[in-house]
């Protein structure tokens, strides 16, 4: 059963074969037979998740059905969800019980699906490798040893090793597509502003954007379906019509024009990486699309760019969690400075802690233009490179991340993390949607490849994806793991 | 440019974090390997290139002036750490 | 030495929208403690701001009606700090592309002189909530329903010269905003607030002195008082050899006296960088004509047309264009009775005596417009005299009667212009008078002009008010005078 896409188990419920309690039992079964190895969940929600598929299944009785009713997914700490713990992977948010929904999680509910839980992820969804959570790390199911990937790695690994049939992540500089890529399971990153971001705990609002983590291109699609939309809540979410993204699933990729980055063939990529990208790329040109080199000539600069903006805003952002009306508060502050400074240092890791002082500091008189005005100049450079590559070709493809997953404990230096982002980061710097689809293996652990598509192209690049997965069974494989924690 | 301890809790304070001594010099350590990367973007050439703040080149949209929202004291106090009367306590503010 | 003092204001006037600048909660004044202060009021994680479009319409309105440039562009940044009552850690405001920018404010002076001057920019920016020092076992409450009001912040040039312009200033401020109905104006309850620079130089120098920021001078008259005592200050420091500081000063109404507010350990840094969240703001022409095409007559106007159409004094137009409520009261008493300085008299001086001496506001006058145009009319159309027109002014007042025409009927005040009939009341006083009568007619003939005082009363005692004093006066010289 845990074996099934979502597609499959919708098809399946459908049809009456199988009822949503009983897929619903099953996953937390196998959250209970398999989870305290891989730490995937901060929470687990039996009792809501069992009523909440009672209700799916009366409703299917009563012909009341959607496509997603009845379906269980697990949700990335980060969404709040009404009256459950919303930790954001933080000692800052451990007592912390959001006290309403996130607009995604909203509608969600209300296709029907059945929340299994909150899973790990790295504290304040920063981090490569989801070693920075106040939970733990999470481990990956392909090789126990080795990392999930981050920030969203509690959701990839609990979809790679079936204790959720999907999951919904986040992606602010990779934390979508890099997961999904070491852990073998397809994960999108929608364009910002397509999925409404009310209620997901920012980090850097102009980057953050939700997305689908599932086994196939096709579910992402499905999930897609109700998460995008226009959101009034959301300044920043975009009023333009959502598109049936399982409509155009099966369209012919004959003609299709790739790109592929030379800035993303180059030093740093490991050749069993590349080979298995580059056999992903003929697999495209024998289905007729055609495949050129193009140039990205700023990549170089997004990761430097990166971590001047996203840390700004992430400063400004984490200036709320004060210990004041919610989250963590010292014990016997003395004075007024003291219960802010106590409880910021006690609620927040090192690596926010960091990030919080880079913002400031770049931020801080003086260094402003240098650095906040500097990046934002290049970030524009960065968007132009994609929209001129797309004058010439529909998608980019490259390599999701230059290595596949790492052993746990491997990156000690905070900078070799950051350069693990290479490839994802400039695609929220320019907005553009992002999916990674496995496509092979190295040494037991996955490979991702990744394709880029211009702003709302997400039907292309589901469609792009899909019919890859037509072609070529690597999304199909399992870890061993599921076996063994059976 | 070479980021000095100074710098690190100036920041540290603007930012309100408790940062030991200890802390602070494993800060300034790691956080000058990130500036360092960082820098490398004064290589780039922008001149004439306007600062890009949002990704698409939306514009702001407006609210109706409409009260949607109700009284949910209760609700959004029971996470709080200290409340009385309805107010939110705080360590004595001296003005 | 002769000194020169400059200053220059920052107004905080609270907007007048039913909901926050960036929430769906309520704005109204004195609820429950934190009943509204919304998930996106109180900076819950993950919640996040949209613009109140009431907002944008009402600074936009404030600065067509100071004739400033509406900026194509706006932008919200985030001014980040660390304070109980500012829940986010940020205050949401505009550093750099301020929605307003430079305009001008025409204010009057005592000699009824005007004076330009010149609005810098002015900008939108959310309001924060309110600490409560009372014993909570020796901490501070926070009450947050204020944070998210939306404020327009009006900074001005330094162009004011002495503590009676920066109130006429502020005056002019409060005019306009409550003419365009953009905020209630009530500086008790905190919708407008004032902060003031204030240097000192040497007359004729032109660079500026180093000043100082009064904060917390939230009436007209502490304006002055804190000016006034600010520039003593700096004044006498100067001149004993010593050197003012750029500072903080709170004003304590108390005490007449500014004083320095503790000084932090570091300067403000507040890392000012575009809110991520809120994206520019892009107004249009056609929106711009629009809003300007419902902009109501400015007090400017106002008083220009009083005084060069309706023929009223400098003075009057002044006083009378000065707030909304009193400009509209008067130009209905105005359109009833058809005469505009008799208007003028019976607002500013009936009117308003009786509306100080109870300290209310003309909004809350017993007598309405209509009631005392009526009976201005009646004054002009010589049914009754100024006399008994105070009489039923009073009755009004009181509420005896619901209109003019009716008190003087109850009462019995018409006034009586028979010659028939007031030659009969002469006749009788005279009669009734032998004394007097006899030192009139004894009197040197210059002197008998006031000694006729006294009969005049006695007549007007015998209407009981209501004989006409022009007709009295005339007839009673000729009978008199035929007595000698």
């Amino acid at each position: 059963m845990h074996d099934k896409t979502l597609t499959e188990l919708a098809k399946a419920l459908d049809s009456g074969e199988l009822s949503s309690r009983e897929l619903t039992d099953h996953y937390l079964q196998r959250i209970r037979q398999a989870d305290s190895t891989l730490n995937s969940f901060i929470t687990v929600t039996a009792e809501q998740a069992q009523a909440q598929a009672d209700a799916a299944d009366q409703a299917r009785a009563k012909g009341n059905a959607g496509w997603l009713t009845g379906l269980p997914l697990a949700l990335k700490d980060i969404f709040c969800t009404q009256g459950v713990k919303t930790s954001c992977g933080s000692r800052m948010l451990d007592n912390f019980t959001a006290p309403y929904d996130a607009t995604v999680v909203e509608k969600l509910k209300a296709a029907g699906t059945v929340s299994l839980g909150k899973t790990n992820m790295d504290e304040f969804a920063m981090g490569s490798s989801n070693e920075n959570s106040y939970y733990g790390p999470v481990k990956n199911p392909w090789d126990l040893s080795a990392v999930p990937g981050g920030s969203s790695g509690g959701s990839a690994a609990a979809v790679a090793a079936g204790l959720a049939p999907a999951a919904l992540g986040t992606d602010t500089g990779g934390s979508i597509r890099q997961p999904a890529a070491f852990c073998g399971i397809t994960g999108l990153k929608p364009t910002y502003g397509r999925v409404s971001r009310y209620g997901m705990i920012a980090y850097a609002s102009s980057l953050d954007q939700a997305g689908p983590m599932a086994r196939s291109a096709s579910d992402c699609a499905h999930l897609l379906n109700v998460m995008a939309g226009h959101d009034v809540r959301d300044s920043t979410s975009v009023a333009r019509g959502v598109p049936d993204y399982a409509e155009t699933l099966n369209a012919p990729l004959s003609g299709l024009k790739i790109g592929l980055p030379k800035e993303y063939f180059g030093d740093g990529l490991d050749s069993e990486v590349e080979k298995a990208v580059r056999e992903a790329v003929s697999v495209y040109e024998s289905m007729g699309a055609t495949v050129r080199e193009v140039s990205l000539p700023h990549t170089h600069y997004a990761i430097p760019a990166y971590y001047v903006i996203a840390p700004a805003e992430a400063s400004s952002n984490l200036s709320r969690f004060d210990g004041v009306r919610f989250g963590h508060r010292c014990e016997n502050p003395s004075d007024l400075i003291d219960l802010y400074k106590r409880s910021r240092a006690e609620g927040f890791g090192e690596e926010v802690q960091r990030r919080i002082l880079i913002g400031t500091h770049t931020l801080s008189e003086g260094f402003f233009d240098a650095y906040y005005t500097k990046a934002q100049k290049v970030r524009r450079l960065i968007r132009q490179d994609f929209l001129d590559a797309f004058e010439d070709v529909d998608v980019l493809m490259g390599p999701a991340s230059p290595t596949p997953a790492f052993d746990l404990g491997a990156k000690k230096d905070p900078v070799s993390m950051y350069l693990q982002d290479i490839y994802t980061i400039a695609v929220n710097l320019a907005g553009i949607p992002g999916i990674s689809v496995p496509a092979g293996f190295a040494g037991g652990r996955p490979i991702g490849l990744q394709i880029l598509g211009t702003h709302f192209a997400e039907a292309q690049l589901l469609n792009v994806a899909h019919q890859f997965q037509q072609a070529t069974d690597w999304h199909t494989q399992r870890p061993a793991f599921v076996e063994e924690s059976a | 440019m070479a980021l000095e301890d100074s710098h690190v809790r100036r920041a540290a304070h603007l930012a309100r974090l408790a940062v030991s001594d200890d802390q602070a010099s494993d800060f300034v350590e790691d956080l000058s390997r990130i500036l360092d990367m960082v820098d490398q973007l004064q290589g780039v050439n922008t001149d004439g290139v306007a600062p890009l703040a949002h990704p698409l080149d939306a514009t702001q949209r407006l609210r109706a002036d409409e009260v949607t929202e109700i009284n949910q004291r209760d609700t959004f106090q029971r996470c709080a750490p200290a409340v009385e009367n309805g107010l939110y306590l705080v360590p004595r503010v001296v003005e | 030495m002769q000194w020169e003092t400059v200053i220059g204001l920052e107004v905080h006037v609270q907007l007048a929208t039913h909901s926050k600048i960036f929430s769906g909660a309520s704005t109204a004044f004195g609820a429950e403690p934190n009943s509204q202060a919304c998930a996106v009021d109180l900076g819950l994680p993950g919640v996040l701001p949209v613009l109140n479009e009431q907002a944008v319409a009402m600074a936009v309105q404030f600065g067509l009606a100071v004739h400033a440039d509406i900026a194509e562009v706006s932008v919200f940044d985030r001014k980040n700090y660390f304070y109980p009552d500012l829940p986010k850690g940020y205050q949401t405001s505009q550093m750099y592309h301020p929605i307003v920018g430079p305009g001008e404010v025409e204010i009057t002076l005592d000699d009824d002189t005007t004076k330009r001057i010149r609005i810098h920019h002015a900008h939108l920016e959310e309001d924060a909530g309110k600490s409560l020092h009372e014993d909570f076992h020796g901490m501070t409450g926070i009450d947050l329903n204020r944070a998210g009001t939306p404020l327009l912040e009006i900074v001005s040039e330094p162009d004011m010269r002495s503590a009676k312009e920066a109130a006429a200033y502020l005056k002019a401020i409060h005019s306009i905003v409550t003419y365009l109905g953009i905020s209630d104006g009530n500086m008790a309850e905190g919708s407008m607030r004032c902060d003031v620079n204030v240097s000192v130089r040497p007359k004729g120098q032109e660079t500026f002195g180093t000043r100082a920021e009064i904060k917390n001078v939230n009436s007209f008259r502490f304006v002055e008082k804190a000016i006034a005592f600010e520039v003593e200050r700096q004044i006498e420091l100067i001149e004993d050899g010593g050197t003012v500081i750029q500072e903080t000063r709170l004003f304590d109404p108390e005490r007449d006296e500014t004083r320095s507010m503790r000084t932090k350990e570091e300067a403000n840094d507040y890392r000012y960088f575009p809110c991520p969240d809120l994206l520019p703001v892009v107004l249009d022409q056609a929106y711009l004509d629009h809003l300007r095409s419902q902009l109501p007559e400015l007090p400017a106007d106002k008083r220009e047309r009083f005084q060069h159409a309706l023929g009223l004094s400098a003075y009057d137009a002044a006083v009378l264009s000065a707030s909304r409520d009193m400009a509209e009261y008067f130009e209905e008493v105005h359109r009833v009775c058809g005469d505009a300085k008799q208007a003028a008299n019976w607002v500013q001086g009936e009117l308003s005596g009786a509306l100080n001496r109870e300290s209310l506001s003309i909004v809350d006058s017993p007598v309405s417009a209509v009631q005392l145009g009526e009976l201005v009319q009646r004054v002009l159309d010589d049914t009754i005299n100024g006399k008994a027109a105070k009489q039923v002014f009073q009755a009004l007042w009181h509420g005896e009667g619901d209109s003019a025409d009716a008190v003087i009927e109850a009462k019995g005040l018409k006034q009586v212009t028979d010659t028939g009939a007031i030659e009969a009341m002469i006749d009788q006083v005279i009669a009734d008078s032998p004394a007097q009568v006899a030192q009139y007619r004894d009197a040197e003939p210059e002197k008998r002009g006031k000694m006729i005082g006294y009969f005049v009363g006695q007549v007007m005692k015998a209407s009981r008010g209501t004989a006409n004093p022009q007709q009295v006066n005339g007839l009673l010289k000729d009978k008199l005078d035929a007595l000698l």
